[in-house]
């Protein structure tokens, strides 16, 4: 039994990784959210829309780096970050101009909007292969580690390390920032609460004299902001590669989802909830079960539950599972 | 325009491009492209089944594409023996362990009362889990560790490949049945996050079950249904042949095998375009577009909605998986790598939309035509690109991204394709009736 060593173990393997893509998925989810709260259809170009706004976020940060800018320890990109949200914001306003709006004025299915933002998808992806590649490209500089692995054992005596990356720490403080920011946009400014009013009720908030062309308008941006936010955190966190974001979609909806489509509070434990499950279950639990069983008991394979491959599933089946027993989510959420 | 015109017109349109590709570019890019337009023409026909007459949104096509290209592999491949041996019976006892675990789960949650339920249940599935993976590791190890270099799988049951096809079709109909069981019936959205979902873990199975499939490692050599080149150019008979046409045996040869898997799919193409057009024209097509058009109306007049919404998506998914099996007998080789959701499920769905959904020519057509453009963007847009950075000076960094950029252009268009159509012809070039 050695319950420290566990402890450290599990914090380092599982709880700091799945706090930080927890945190991304969040802010993803709540983008979703948004766009199904007040503009009411499941966007599928969400994973292009966020890795839209990162390759502007790169690009500007290569650009910096280039002109010999830093930010010391912090990544360059957070300085990126505003003109990568302004790309974003520019692009989707453009395309809500030119493809959704004319949907909105016809009152068109919502279905036929997932199947126009699959259009859309298809062409924010092609942008972003044509401009950046499909290829990795690292933009990560600063300090790599708040706390090294070797320096935790010096000064702890204990035999695991513990290691906390620059990007999870920042991560994680981001996105907190970030989601007290929205809140606060959401409950406290004249602006937030004409947003949630069109959301709960579009008829009564246009009869309130709602200007609803603006409510639209304020939420693309915001969707822009979060996407381009989750999508740089993910980027520094593993690494930048178009197609990884479009099949992060699956993961960001079903935290979406399970926590309750357009409820923002949702959308945060939602992904937290799918971040959390994903890493357990395919992290190999050997080295935690070793320290707390008494060595009889202890375990002869990984104890992998599923290889990492599968972790697609592991959102799935969550998906599944809260379809089938709640449907309207974790936090009840808009069931139309 | 009626459709009477339209079908021949669009369909004439297709074959002077097919045609015209092969004078410019030669008659074997012209079958390429004539075989991949049949398999795409069937794919989107079982789209069409589902999005058409039943209004469901499936964006999980590439993963029973996928199925039916690994029923290609377990029907046609010859068994490997020594595997078997190694790890056949631990290999199907777990599997069958694992299916009656699921079954009793799902048995005992349906069956007993309420209170105890749901902790039965999940003890059933702990436990049920825990044996699997005890019987499953050890068989797999073995399995894959027999000639891990050329086999490392079981293989297949050596039977003749054109068999793989409906049993395609069946694979993706049972994971079509699990799939609607759960998520039919909800809202209509989550069917497709639903689906999206269930197409990314069979790629997932198929990438690392190597086992099964030898995963990234790809299993090469499927058997075909035509003779193989070499044969015909050894075969004397054929060699005449040849020079009666005054053509190389050669070129003969490549010329003939593809003609030969073109009567092949026309085949298929044609009876499931029939029976899709008899279909929508029964009265049972005509329930289906009633439900699709008003599913509270239909309802009220007794349609069990859900059990219909079912039964087309089993079917039109075993399309898909009928079509998947054809795609890899085509290629003769099965690479779990290269499925990718823009490629087989999101340009399905431009086919469909664009061609026509809710018309079975329109679905068809649409096949033909976005697949002619996908692969002809590439050499028309490295033409564009070369005409634009012409001007520009020697050695431009911009000119030469640009060029390099060619390949993604595919995306792009495909996606402009889409929204031009859905703005300004969202009923397809052949609308439905």
């Amino acid at each position: 039994m050695d319950v420290l060593n566990a402890l450290v173990a599990i914090t380092n393997f599982v709880i700091i990784p799945a706090t930080a893509y927890g945190a991304q998925l969040a802010l993803g989810a709540l983008g979703v959210t948004l766009i199904y709260g007040i503009l009411r259809f499941s966007n599928f170009a969400h994973g292009d829309s966020m890795a839209f706004g990162t390759m502007a976020t790169v690009l500007v940060t290569w650009l910096l780096q280039s002109w010999g800018v830093s930010l010391g320890p912090m990544p360059t990109a957070l300085l990126a970050l505003p003109f990568g949200i302004a790309a974003a914001a520019g692009l989707l306003l453009a395309t809500d101009r030119a493809v959704y709006r004319f949907y909105r004025r016809q009152k068109a299915a919502p279905v036929i909007l997932v199947i126009v933002s699959m259009g859309v998808m298809f062409v924010y992806n092609g942008l972003t292969r044509f401009i950046i590649g499909v290829d990795d490209q690292s933009f990560d500089d600063g300090a790599r580690f708040l706390i090294s692995a070797r320096d935790f054992r010096d000064w702890s005596g204990l035999d695991e390390g513990l290691s906390l990356r620059t990007t999870q720490a920042l991560t994680i403080v981001t996105a907190v920032l970030v989601v007290a920011a929205l809140f606060w946009f959401l409950n406290r400014t004249r602006t937030g609460k004409s947003m949630r009013a069109f959301s709960d009720n579009e008829d009564l908030a246009l009869l309130s004299g709602i200007n609803p062309e603006r409510v639209v308008m304020v939420t693309w941006v915001l969707v822009a902001a979060l996407a381009t936010v989750a999508g740089t955190l993910y980027g520094l966190d593993k690494s930048f590669k178009p197609f990884t974001y479009f099949q992060l979609l699956l993961p960001i909806f079903a935290a979406a989802i399970v926590g309750g489509l357009g409820s923002p509070l949702g959308a945060i434990a939602g992904g937290f909830v799918i971040a959390f499950a994903e890493v357990t279950i395919t992290y190999p639990l050997k080295k935690i079960l070793g320290y707390l069983l008494p060595e009889a008991l202890e375990p002869d394979g990984l104890v992998q539950l599923l290889t990492t491959e599968y972790k697609f599933a592991v959102s799935f089946v969550i998906l599944i599972v809260v379809l089938l027993f709640r449907p309207t989510g974790l936090f009840k959420g808009k069931s139309v | 325009m009626t459709n009477a015109v339209r079908i021949p017109l669009f369909a004439g349109l297709i074959a002077v491009l097919i045609v015209g590709t092969g004078i410019v570019q030669g008659w074997n890019s012209a079958l390429l492209i004539l075989n991949m337009g049949l398999v795409s023409a069937i794919m989107a026909l079982g789209v069409n089944l589902q999005w058409g007459f039943a209004g469901l949104f499936n964006v999980g096509v590439m993963g029973f594409v996928a199925l039916g290209g690994l029923a290609t592999v377990l029907i046609s491949m010859p068994p490997v023996e020594a595997a078997w041996a190694a790890g056949g019976v631990g290999m199907m006892s777990a599997l069958v362990l694992g299916a009656l675990t699921i079954t009793g789960a799902i048995l005992a949650h349906a069956r007993l009362p309420r209170r105890l339920r749901g902790w039965v249940a999940l003890g059933i599935v702990v436990v049920g889990f825990v044996l699997y993976r005890m019987l499953f590791d050890p068989a797999r190890d073995a399995i894959e560790a027999v000639d891990a270099a050329s086999t490392g799988y079981l293989g297949g049951l050596g039977l003749p490949v054109v068999l793989a096809w409906p049993v395609g079709g069946l694979l993706a109909a049972g994971a079509a049945w699990l799939i609607g069981k759960t998520a039919l019936g909800l809202r209509s959205d989550y069917l497709a996050i639903a689906t999206l979902g269930i197409a990314e873990i069979i790629i997932a199975i198929l990438k690392s079950e190597d086992w099964m499939t030898r995963g990234v490692k790809n299993v090469i050599g499927l058997p075909r249904p035509v003779p193989y080149e070499i044969d015909l150019q050894n075969d004397p008979a054929f060699v005449a042949r040849a020079a009666e046409w005054g053509l190389d045996p050669v070129t003969a040869s490549t010329l003939s095998v593809k003609i030969g898997y073109s009567a092949l799919f026309t085949v298929v193409l044609v009876v499931i375009l029939v029976l899709a057009q008899l279909a929508l024209n029964s009265p049972w097509g005509r329930m289906m577009r009633a439900i699709r058009d008003n599913e509270t109306a239909a309802e009220a007049m007794g349609k069990d909605v859900t059990r219909r919404h079912l039964q087309i998506f089993i079917l039109g998914s075993a399309v898909c998986g009928i079509a998947g099996a054809m795609m890899t007998t085509l290629d003769g080789q099965l690479t779990p790598g290269t499925y990718q959701p823009l490629r087989y499920t999101f340009l399905i769905w431009v086919m469909v939309i664009v061609g026509g959904s809710g018309n079975n020519y329109g679905a068809a057509l649409g096949g033909f035509l976005i697949w002619w453009l996908w692969v002809q963007v590439e050499p028309l847009g490295a033409a564009l690109l070369g005409s634009i950075t012409a001007g520009m000076p020697e050695g431009s960094a911009l000119a030469a991204h640009l060029q390099d950029s060619v390949a993604h252009m595919r995306l792009l268009t495909m996606g402009v394709v889409l929204l031009v159509v859905l703005r300004f012809s969202p009923r397809g070039l052949v609308p439905e009736a």
